[in-house]
């Protein structure tokens, strides 16, 4: 079995400015890297020996708002050979938040990108089929995103009573 | 009526007067066959026994060959996530039992996992000997609700019955450590919210004592009842290549013969320190799921028998004495205002982790249970989201499996890969 390498060199290596940043947190390796760059650095993690980050666990949107750059996809690789995982991020800006699908990559990505784009309202290009997953079809505006309001019932005291009862939505008349 | 439910209302009919919804819109999704009107279409739910919730299946059907198959999810979604970003951490703990509810010790186990990575708050072995013990109760409990819905399902009734009988056994232990029966909310940040009562051990070991009889009985019912063997065998099938390239994990990805159990491969709360092994497949076929997490259930016998016997050795804290985090035992607020500050910190504002991101994994009965939890500094989980294996397993390995099988054979498909609805729509 080919030794294991450190993903941290190899990456810094071989995909040169793609590699923004990395970060070292509890234990776990964080690598950020430009979006335009996104496939080709799944390809890499995948298909290099050594490293082979063959399974790719989730996607996870987050929302920095109001920071900019206001979103962020973490995609979060297993190696099961390896036992170790990995932690690819990128960045991006609120007026246009759009990357490259990779779905030809990773099967798996499909449904994940699906929640990324219903949940933060990230387009992501070429997928299959970028429709809604969790909420319905026809619902507006992206659930999870920070500006998106909780959203819960006043509480009824004797107070208020009449004001609350009157903008319950009772058949009426 | 107000004018505006009025217009609201009327405004609903004339959308759905405008629809002019053809199949055209289904292009990309399903065959050609079917725009012509060769294949049939076909809703299998979101009301459907076999769908283990309110899952919507839509099929393409050629006679009764299935040749695609596309899941609808969300019929459950409650925003779990989103309404954890609005507790703190923990009181957000509550949301996680009623995500999966046939699974609540994991779901707290895998949250509070990724709360003590990011804050380096301690265990004390006790409680996770505790933790240990409960987590593979609930994978019994998950195993018996799969077995027994998956017979029913298939047609085999009496199994249904017997793995009810037992379930109940182990929902009583649930309530005697935690007062509920399902959403127990019983692990904490560094440890546990209360000590196990002194009738637990008993309890157990009684339980442990009736119950492999019973999984000899579930074995006699169904490993070589041919009927059982027709109906399972050779169908739902998925290659390890597939398995791994659709996401699946867990029973699902062995029953192909994938040797992949985070228990053994990224231990956690001490599992390196038990002895147990891993039942893999070889045909990845619905009959092989169901003999790995039978397997499985008696791998979860040895552990808690290992597990029983560690307790009774063990005394000391169940939780944390890190007062930053745990609040001081009630005896102490009398004495020390060092405790009743702390006492009203945590009560009212609750603590606060550090800024970060952490992303943490357990093996849940399902499969890979994930959270990755962040946080600002704050006192409330600035993002917290869950890796799901019913979302991926639904969303990936049934339409998978299903496509190019027999309409009677989804069933069994659905059953064998173990979905929790809630679990999958969060």
């Amino acid at each position: 079995m080919q030794q294991p390498l450190d993903p941290v060199e190899l990456a810094k290596l071989t995909l040169k400015d793609a590699v923004l940043d990395v970060i070292e947190f509890r234990g776990e390796t964080t690598i950020v890297v430009k979006p335009e760059t996104i496939v080709d650095v799944m390809r890499f993690f995948r298909d290099t020996e050594g490293l082979e980050y063959i399974f790719l666990s989730d996607i996870t949107a987050v929302d920095y708002f109001p920071q900019e750059p206001r979103f962020a996809l973490n995609y979060h690789l297993l190696s099961m050979l390896y036992l170790r995982r990995l932690r690819v991020k990128v960045y991006l800006h609120s007026d246009d938040p759009r990357i490259e699908s990779v779905t030809s990559v990773f099967a798996s990505a499909d449904w994940e990108e699906r929640e990324a784009y219903d949940m933060m309202g990230i387009h992501f290009e070429n997928h299959p089929s970028l429709r809604r997953v969790l909420m319905p079809e026809d619902w507006e505006g992206h659930p999870q995103r920070k500006d998106y309001p909780l959203g819960y019932e006043q509480v009824q005291f004797s107070f208020n009573f009449d004001d609350i009862e009157r903008l319950k939505p009772y058949a009426k008349e | 009526m107000t004018n505006k439910a009025v217009q609201q209302t009327t405004g609903h009919l004339e959308s759905l007067q405008e629809w002019q919804g053809t199949v055209q819109e289904l292009k990309n999704l399903v065959s050609p066959r079917a725009l012509s009107g060769e294949t049939m279409l076909l809703n299998m739910g979101p009301q459907h026994p076999s769908t283990h919730g309110v899952l919507r299946l839509l099929l393409e059907l050629d006679g009764e060959n299935v040749v695609s198959c596309i899941p609808d999810v969300g019929y459950l979604h409650t925003g779990i996530e989103k309404n954890m970003e609005a507790k703190t951490f923990e009181q957000a703990i509550v949301m996680t039992d009623r995500m999966d509810y046939l699974n609540p010790m994991g779901n707290n186990l895998v949250y509070c996992l990724a709360m003590e990575k990011l804050g380096e708050i301690d265990v004390p072995e006790r409680a996770q000997i505790v933790r240990v013990l409960l987590a593979e109760l609930t994978r019994i409990n998950s195993h018996l609700v799969w077995l027994g819905t998956h017979c029913l399902d298939m047609g085999a009734m009496s199994v249904f019955l017997y793995a009810m009988r037992e379930r109940e056994m182990v929902l009583d232990i649930f309530e005697m450590v935690s007062g509920q029966r399902m959403m127990s909310t019983y692990f904490r940040p560094g440890g546990l919210w209360r000590d196990v009562p002194d009738e637990f051990i008993p309890a157990v070991k009684h339980f442990m004592e009736i119950f492999p009889k019973k999984v000899d009985d579930y074995d006699r019912l169904l490993i070589n009842n041919p009927l059982w063997i027709d109906r399972t065998q050779g169908i739902g099938v998925i290659t390890p290549e597939d398995a791994i390239q659709y996401g699946c994990t867990g029973a699902t990805l062995r029953g192909s013969g994938v040797n992949w159990d985070i228990r053994k491969a990224m231990p956690y709360m001490g599992y390196e320190t038990y002895e147990f092994d891993v039942p893999l497949g070889t045909h990845g076929d619905v009959y092989d799921r169901f003999l790995v997490r039978m397997l499985e259930l008696r791998q979860s016998i040895r552990i808690i028998n290992q597990a029983v016997a560690r307790l009774e050795k063990t005394p000391g804290p169940f939780r944390t004495q890190n007062r930053k985090y745990a609040p001081p035992p009630r005896s102490e607020l009398g004495r020390s205002m060092e405790a009743v500050i702390h006492h009203f910190k945590l009560w009212t504002e609750g603590f606060t982790l550090p800024k970060g991101e952490v992303y943490v994994s357990i093996e849940s009965p399902r499969g890979e249970l994930s959270c990755y939890l962040s946080s600002d500094g704050g006192n409330k989980p600035h993002r917290v989201h869950f890796r799901t294996p019913s979302y991926v397993h639904t969303m990936g390995a049934i339409p998978k499996m299903a496509k190019d099988g027999m309409l009677a054979d989804l069933v069994g498909i659905i059953g064998s890969v173990d979905i929790v609805l809630g679990d999958c729509d969060r």
